[in-house]
């Protein structure tokens, strides 16, 4: 099996299954209990606590646990606006960014999407024209997730906190943590959101990281957990093995990066062997070494796909399931300004430390077989 | 009698009573098949360890509860169930229940009484039992009124082997026995037409085998995965199903590469009723069903139809061919396909569809096209590498 589809997910790191077994087995006390057992599983909780602060560089009171990278974002964006302010994001986001946008537009608040070049990037310029007396929040992500355009979150940052140190900034890091570098010393962020999955954690489990004094409305009211914002009993087997993943992450950082990269470009040049390929996400410094979209052109990618998994290599497509699936049609592609066919035609391929070069020559190969006969046969 | 001695003691005894169509009990020298197959069917979908207990007319289960009745509710040839209380057959009895019963509706303001009376050595008639009972209510229960036509609760007293009280009747879906009337091959697209044609036919008692065509990679396993959970919905009135998958990619390659473009759709058309009608034949059914409903698309005209169903042996059953679209998505939203049947996935018919299809296709023309492809070589291929999938309710 080739597993080229680690931006949707990751496979589970092992010492993570053990980590989140062994909670499960062992450390099942409710870690607000007062006894013995319940003040182990709290010792779970701070050690993940501590994991996960490290991986961004920030202080342990600094991060939140939530349900995942959706939750974050969605505490982040909902936990600091007012009635009647601006937000300044991008056109590109993820949809729990830009769902929740659209839904507090209805309520009456001003948002600015921001346009992004035929790279993906953002241009800084055009943020800083955005930038109104009543905005109050500025979120954009890190890198995006299907192209993987890198956007210049330190600048923009800095720009932001340069104009008016009340607008809050959150940075949507979910496909960016353990991947790029993120310290919190030097990024000026409000708030940013991971998520435990895309790093070869458990599912159901994220975090937000909130700059001491910043001050956020709770997202789920009750017993008063993480600090009063998130409440909820702890998942403590989640939790410890976002710990573990992020441990492991933040260790290896340099490697699985160095390891990705040389995936990337051994792709690309594989890829040139091929005719009618178009490479979305170039191997240079605006987008990251995990992601490689790619369109072929006179193939629908969702017929690639599939034929892919006769060979057991397992993507995503970039553009939408299905003709008639419009309600996940795509925005990305198009908002990078590519042509229909190149984006009906997208594919992307994205990879981890875990993969291999000859996972690259086996799709190469598959590439070879499959191309000329489904470019005849069109559906 | 010890059933005697408990009512004596005032403990409550129920059944359910199950009212089957009566159309069954019309069968004559049949009767006695019809009602064992739904008798089998019964146990078939609640659990062999439940007795159905056979009287004329009626069947009755001695568990009551309100899951087991809607369970039976769904049951091809029931008419009705319902929670009766077993009583006295008396005019006492059958009151005393009646107030009891009407008690526990303090909603209600109107009622009437409705008797059957199937054991007729019992002493009085119908309409007797009905207005005694009636005024024996009226005088303990303040502030109830009769209503012989728009009442809010119909009190149903049965005297049969024993007496029966019941105010609440859960509808069943009626029509006849699951598997009374043969086996037919149902083509199941993933839309949501032939769900429903496959519940009409086995309403009347066609047990369905389904057939599903796969065209990989040009469909995805969730199509494929949408297609099973709608056997699966249909299940919950038939019990389990049988479904086909059949590939069908290389017979589409080979119409692509030797047909006209606006030919595309009406040969593909033909293979799947050939193929459909191979399965049937290995499966011993005796007839195809599709959903198709008359001038719903271009495939669906008079002129493809006939094109389609020439050179079949075996009958076509269309049982939506007089339905509006509207009428159809009631009934797969009353039988709750409806949701699976919208999701979004492509089916085969969907894929390779020609820009103009041919509304009007000539059958000498089709066939000479279709004649450039080595038909029977493919049909059997394809019937030969059909993937039997088993549907059914997950409990």
């Amino acid at each position: 099996m080739i597993y080229f589809d680690n931006s949707a997910t990751t496979k589970p790191d092992r010492e993570v299954i053990a980590e989140v077994a062994e909670c499960m087995e062992l450390y099942y006390a409710n870690p607000s209990s007062a006894h013995k057992l319940g003040i182990e599983a709290e010792k779970k909780l701070k050690t993940a606590r501590a994991h996960v602060a490290a991986l961004v560089n920030a202080a342990e009171q600094e991060i939140i646990f939530t349900s995942g990278g959706s939750e974050a974002n969605n505490m982040a964006i909902s936990g600091v606006i007012d009635e009647g302010c601006h937000i300044i994001s991008s056109k590109i986001e993820h949809p729990s960014t830009i769902k929740l946008l659209q839904l507090l537009e209805k309520k009456g608040i001003e948002v600015t999407y921001l346009d992004v070049d035929s790279a993906g990037v953002i241009c800084i310029e055009e943020l800083k024209q955005a930038i109104k007396d009543n905005t109050r929040l500025v979120t954009i992500m890190h890198v995006n997730n299907e192209i993987g355009s890198i956007q210049p979150v330190y600048e923009l940052t800095k720009l932001v906190k340069g104009i008016n140190r009340r607008i809050k900034v959150h940075i949507d890091a979910v496909q960016s943590a353990g991947k790029l570098e993120l310290d919190m010393n030097k990024l000026e962020a409000d708030l940013v959101s991971i998520s435990a999955h895309k790093l070869h954690g458990p599912k159901g489990i994220g975090a937000l990281y909130i700059r001491k004094n910043t001050n956020i409305r709770p997202f789920i009211v009750g017993g008063g957990q993480e600090g009063n914002l998130r409440s909820g009993t702890e998942n403590i087997p989640g939790i410890a093995g976002f710990g573990i993943a992020a441990q492991k992450a933040h260790r290896e950082l340099r490697d699985r990066t160095e390891k990705v990269a040389l995936l990337k470009s051994y792709f690309i040049e594989r890829l040139s062997e091929l005719e009618g390929v178009r490479i979305n996400s170039l191997a240079d410094q605006q987008h990251v070494p995990h992601i490689l979209n790619v369109s072929f052109e006179r193939v629908r990618g969702e017929v690639l796909l599939h034929a892919l998994e006769d060979y057991r290599i397992y993507v995503s497509t970039g553009s939408a399931c299905s003709s008639k699936d419009t309600k996940h049609s795509n925005y990305v592609l198009p908002a990078i300004g590519l042509k229909e066919e190149h984006i009906k035609g997208a594919i992307r391929f994205s990879f981890a430390f875990t993969n291999e070069k000859e996972e690259i020559d086996t799709a190469i190969a598959a590439l070879k077989e499959q191309l000329p006969f489904l470019r005849r046969m069109r559906g | 009698m010890v059933l005697c001695k408990l009512l004596g003691m005032g403990i409550q005894m129920k059944r359910l009573l199950i009212k089957y169509a009566s159309e069954i009990t019309l069968k004559g020298l049949n009767r006695r098949m019809f009602e064992d197959i739904l008798v089998r069917n019964i146990k078939d979908r609640i659990g062999k360890e439940h007795r159905v207990e056979k009287e004329s007319g009626r069947m009755y289960i001695d568990t009551v509860s309100s899951e087991l009745a809607s369970r039976l509710a769904k049951v091809f040839g029931i008419i009705s169930v319902a929670e009766a209380e077993v009583v006295e057959k008396s005019i006492e009895g059958f009151a005393a229940a009646a107030i009891e019963q009407l008690k526990q509706k303090p909603q209600i303001s109107t009622f009437k009484v409705e008797t059957k009376r199937a054991d007729k050595k019992f002493p009085m008639e119908s309409m007797e039992i009905s207005r005694r009972v009636g005024g024996e209510i009226l005088k303990n229960i303040e502030g109830l009124k009769v209503d012989v036509h728009k009442p809010q609760c119909v009190v149903n007293i049965e005297v049969r082997d024993k007496g029966y009280v019941y105010t609440d009747e859960l509808k069943g879906v009626g029509g006849m026995p699951y598997k009374s009337s043969g086996r037919g091959v149902l083509l199941l697209s993933g839309g949501i037409d032939s769900p429903v044609a496959g519940y009409m036919m086995a309403r009347r008692g066609m047990e369905l085998t389904g057939v599903y065509y796969h065209s990989h990679p040009y469909t995805s396993e969730r199509a494929k995965e949408k297609v099973i959970e709608l056997a699966r919905k249909l299940s919950q009135f038939t019990g389990r199903i049988r479904l086909f998958v059949v590939p069908f990619t290389r017979i589409q390659m080979e119409i692509m590469e030797k047909c006209r473009e606006d030919e595309l759709t009406i040969v593909m058309r033909r293979f799947m009723m050939q193929v459909a009608e191979e399965i049937a034949r290995r499966d011993n059914a005796m007839c195809l069903i599709t959903g198709e409903s008359l001038g719903q698309v271009a495939s669906q005209t008079l002129e493809s139809m006939f094109v389609t169903n020439s050179d079949l042996a075996m009958p076509v059953f269309r049982p939506l061919i007089g339905m509006d679209k509207v009428d159809i998505m009631d009934i797969a939203r009353r039988i709750d396909t409806y949701e699976t049947s919208i999701l979004p996935y492509e089916d085969c018919c969907t894929v390779f569809v020609p820009k103009h299809p041919k509304t009007r296709p000539k059958l000498e023309e089709i066939r000479r096209s279709a004649a450039l492809l080595s038909v029977n070589e493919l049909i059997l291929e394809a019937a030969d590498n059909a993937e039997l999938i088993v549907a059914e309710i997950l409990e």
